[in-house]
């Protein structure tokens, strides 16, 4: 087990050199130009070259990505090009809501999207199935924006419940911190919520075909234990599964909904970073996040052992 | 109290961690400004945030009034020697910069050096400057090869970039190269450790500051800090801005959507309010290095179609308080507006543009049309000039792109099949077309000058005088010289003026009416 460990978290040094090398060649040939940007409209041309060689932009594609594949290595993402500010500090200053954003997200779309799948399987064909399908439909069909905007119009604009925007540091109370999170919570979990559930519903019915199932039910074990202890327990592989993937999603879910609700997460830092061209920002902010999903991969992998003991590495 | 403050009161006690102190609310100005603030340096940059943060955190030699009139600002006053060549400023007594120190004279001296080697009219200066030295610990001096009459202008002009003032040792910095602090020894101090880049940006009152004693005016006048902080937080979504200005979450929205003003009209606590009458000014350019806009009969061809209504209405809708009609190449409504050669641009119709662009020569040559589709004002315009141009015949290869992308290509003197481009839009501060001091569109330098690089001699010589104008007759034949070029060779399509109201709330009391948006003189009750 522990040399499956140290054997995938080797793995993932080609994944990131690959990654890096995308990330920076991609931007290497991508159209814009960060200079430009920064003189603004009264410079002339000769001002724009002369920003572009202070930047060191100037420079030649392979001493360029040497350069910054060495700091790299090396602990150092580098400086944005815009705020002077070293891009570890601006990850460090924006991780804290994303990744806030992303835990009660999860929390809360875990709570509800199971148990409504559970009860969506074991009620088959009943109303409550139907519902519970009608609501994933939903929650797939409308985009994160129309929601957001929608929630913020009626609990925070009409009903004066939860505030419009914001985020506050849980350090500074929990209530503050969570009535700024709950409609983006909600907004960014409905499409996870509608993922999950379907998913859960789908295996749950075959597993309560199953012939242990009718087994436990032969025994007198209760609905209850039939559902949670026997079912749910042999679905949770593929369940698992769809929730890891579904991270991806909520990564990208996170930057609609952080500018929807002003959230200062990643995901604005990297929508503005790639409008203005800041290249050592978004380079920094796709590794990380390129890192984190190959952690999440193995982590899930791990889990399937706790999950199925027939699983070995 | 509002419903959601009694919950939150209600449920905050026994959960709350000890919440840091926060100053009270109403010594607390909270802004969504206009965009992100990137960079620190209002020098290195001409964006237009880093210029609202630099009103706040600098201050400036002199500044201009409403007329264009420079009027002492850090400066107790200057003199006037030697036919007009020698100018000796002497600062006022006890100015200091946030980090405490004195400043002086050296500073100024070291501020104007990188100054002028950046914004247009400082070259100007610059290049007519023999010696700029520093007397003493107040007073520095500039010699002038000839008389230069608009130097106390220059440095107090409003617009990108102004003469801001900073420690000698940060002003030595290469003016190519971006500053790491910012420190000033204006009304407010910058917060670094606050500063979180695209979310929030704090200032606190400079207890240190001594305003003027005038009244402002524009940039003159008296700059007071009437609240303790100011607190700017970025909402890039406009439905969101509103949303937080009708829950009274903000204080004053700088850039609202047009679309959104009669929601805000309809709220009492708000006022909606055009601080800026002057407008931002948008325009067609055409690149004059290749065909079909190398020659001049194509492009008065399309200036007579154009109606300025069509594109206004593309940016603002139908508030026709929201915009203005200005053939002028100066700024409508100040001293230079001027219709001069402007004939054929007053009737316009499509019918007559297509029987110019026949009588041109034009032969079905492809127009390519760069538009930013993540800039709405300029992607309107860019849609509204794609149609007309559609209309008249031409074929038009309508790229669109975003800015970044933009910026770069207009950049590009290349030919269509390599690279290049025919017509981009793009918005001014009518602010900056007061005077041939920082309009960059306007001259005819050719490819020393602004992206599409138009060559017209007698623009140069017109604006040459301008400079070395002793009068405001000798200034207004040069401006009149320049608009009747201007309208000649068409170096741009002027599309009209459109007005942006800003929003706050009624608590707020001192914002200045003018093209600058300065927050210092705010203050806020309740």
């Amino acid at each position: 087990m522990w040399a499956y460990i140290v054997r995938r978290i080797i793995a993932t040094i080609p994944v990131m050199a690959v990654v890096a090398l995308f990330v920076f060649s991609l931007l290497y040939i991508a159209p814009g130009d960060p200079a430009a940007v920064i003189a603004g409209d009264q410079a002339t041309p000769q001002d724009v070259e002369r920003i572009r060689a202070s930047l060191g932009l100037d420079r030649p594609y392979l001493i360029r990505f040497g350069e910054w594949l060495w700091n790299v290595l090396r602990g150092d993402l580098g400086v944005s090009i815009f705020t002077n500010l070293p891009v570890s500090l601006m990850i460090a200053q924006r991780i804290e809501p994303t990744l806030a954003l992303m835990v009660v997200t999860l929390v809360l779309s875990i709570s509800i999207a199971i148990p409504m799948g559970v009860i969506a399987a074991w009620k088959n064909g009943t109303w409550i199935d139907r519902a519970v399908m009608g609501f994933a439909v939903f929650g797939f069909s409308v985009p994160v924006f129309v929601t957001g905007y929608l929630l913020a119009y009626v609990f925070a604009l009409e009903l004066d419940w939860l505030p419009v925007q914001g985020y506050t540091p849980i350090r500074n109370g929990f209530f503050p911190f969570i009535e700024n999170l709950i409609l983006p919570a909600v907004a960014l979990g409905s499409v996870y919520i509608a993922l999950i559930a379907r998913i859960t519903r789908a295996t749950m019915m075959e597993v309560l075909q199953q012939d242990y199932v009718r087994t436990a039910k032969a025994k007198g074990v209760g609905s209850r234990g039939v559902l949670f202890v026997h079912g749910l327990k042999n679905a949770a592989v593929p369940i698992v599964t769809v929730i890891g993937i579904g991270i991806a999603l909520l990564i990208g879910g996170a930057v609609v909904t952080e500018s929807v609700f002003a959230i200062p997460g990643l995901g604005r830092l990297v929508v503005d970073a790639i409008l203005r061209r800041d290249y050592p920002v978004i380079q920094g902010v796709v590794l990380l996040f390129s890192f984190v999903y190959v952690l999440l991969n193995l982590l899930i992998d791990l889990l399937y052992t706790v999950l199925d003991p027939r699983i070995r590495y | 109290m509002k419903r959601r403050d009694l919950l939150k009161s209600a449920a905050a006690v026994p959960l709350a961690a000890p919440a840091l102190a926060q100053p009270a609310g109403a010594n607390v100005f909270k802004v969504i400004p206009q965009a992100n603030l990137t960079s620190l340096d209002p020098i290195w940059t001409t964006a237009t945030i880093s210029r609202h943060h630099g009103y706040l955190v600098y201050d400036q030699i002199t500044a201009v009034d409403s007329t264009y009139t420079p009027r002492p600002q850090m400066a107790e006053g200057w003199t006037v020697e030697d036919d007009g060549r020698t100018y000796t400023f002497t600062l006022r007594d006890g100015l200091r910069f946030h980090d405490g120190e004195a400043v002086l004279a050296k500073d100024c001296v070291a501020s104007i050096n990188r100054w002028g080697r950046r914004d247009q009219f400082g070259q100007e200066l610059m290049a007519v400057t023999d010696e700029l030295s520093a007397l003493d610990d107040r007073r520095f001096r500039f010699r002038l090869k000839r008389a230069f009459p608009l130097l106390p202008t220059a440095l107090g002009k409003e617009n990108a970039s102004p003469c801001f003032v900073m420690p000698e040792r940060i002003a030595a910095t290469d003016p190519f190269t971006q500053i790491r602090e910012a420190i000033g020894s204006g009304p407010y101090r910058f917060i670094p450790g606050e500063w979180v880049p695209g979310a929030k940006v704090a200032y606190q009152r400079n207890a240190a500051y001594v305003p003027r004693n005038e009244p402002p005016n524009w940039i003159s006048g008296g700059r007071h800090a009437r609240v303790e902080r100011i607190e700017w937080t970025i909402i890039p979504d406009p439905a969101t801005a509103n949303a937080a200005m009708q829950q009274g979450e903000a204080d004053f929205w700088e850039l609202p959507l047009h679309d959104l003003l009669p929601t805000l009209r309809r709220n009492r606590n708000l006022v909606v309010h055009v601080r800026d009458q002057i407008g931002t000014y948008a325009m067609l350019r055409f690149n004059h290095l290749h065909p079909p806009f190398n020659n001049v009969a194509m492009r008065r061809a399309v200036a007579m179609a154009v109606n300025q209504e069509d594109y206004m209405r593309a940016v603002v809708g139908d508030d026709p308080a929201g915009w203005k009609q200005c053939l002028s190449y100066w700024t409508c409504g100040t001293a230079n507006e001027s219709l001069a050669g402007t004939e054929h641009m007053r009737n316009p119709s499509i019918e007559r543009g297509k029987a110019a662009l026949a009588a041109a020569g034009y032969n079905g040559e492809r127009v390519v049309l760069i538009a930013p589709s993540d800039f709405p004002t300029i992607f309107a315009v860019s849609q509204v000039t794609n149609d007309l141009l559609r209309r008249l015949g031409m074929n038009v290869d309508f790229v669109s792109t975003d800015w970044g992308t933009l910026v770069q290509r207009r950049a590009s003197r290349e030919p269509l099949e390599r690279g290049g481009w025919s017509i981009f839009h793009t918005t001014w501060s009518g602010a900056d077309h007061l005077n041939p001091a920082g309009h960059q569109p306007i001259r005819g330098n050719g490819t020393n000058g602004w992206f599409g690089w138009p060559t017209d001699e007698q623009t140069e010589t017109f604006r040459a005088a301008w400079f070395a104008a002793g009068d405001a007759a000798a200034q207004k034949a040069a401006t009149e010289g320049m608009q009747a070029r201007a309208a000649a060779t068409v170096p741009y399509v002027p599309l009209g003026a459109f007005l942006h109201p800003n929003v706050w709330r009624r608590t707020i009391s001192g914002v200045i009416d003018g093209p600058m948006l300065v927050f210092y003189n705010i203050a806020k009750s309740g």
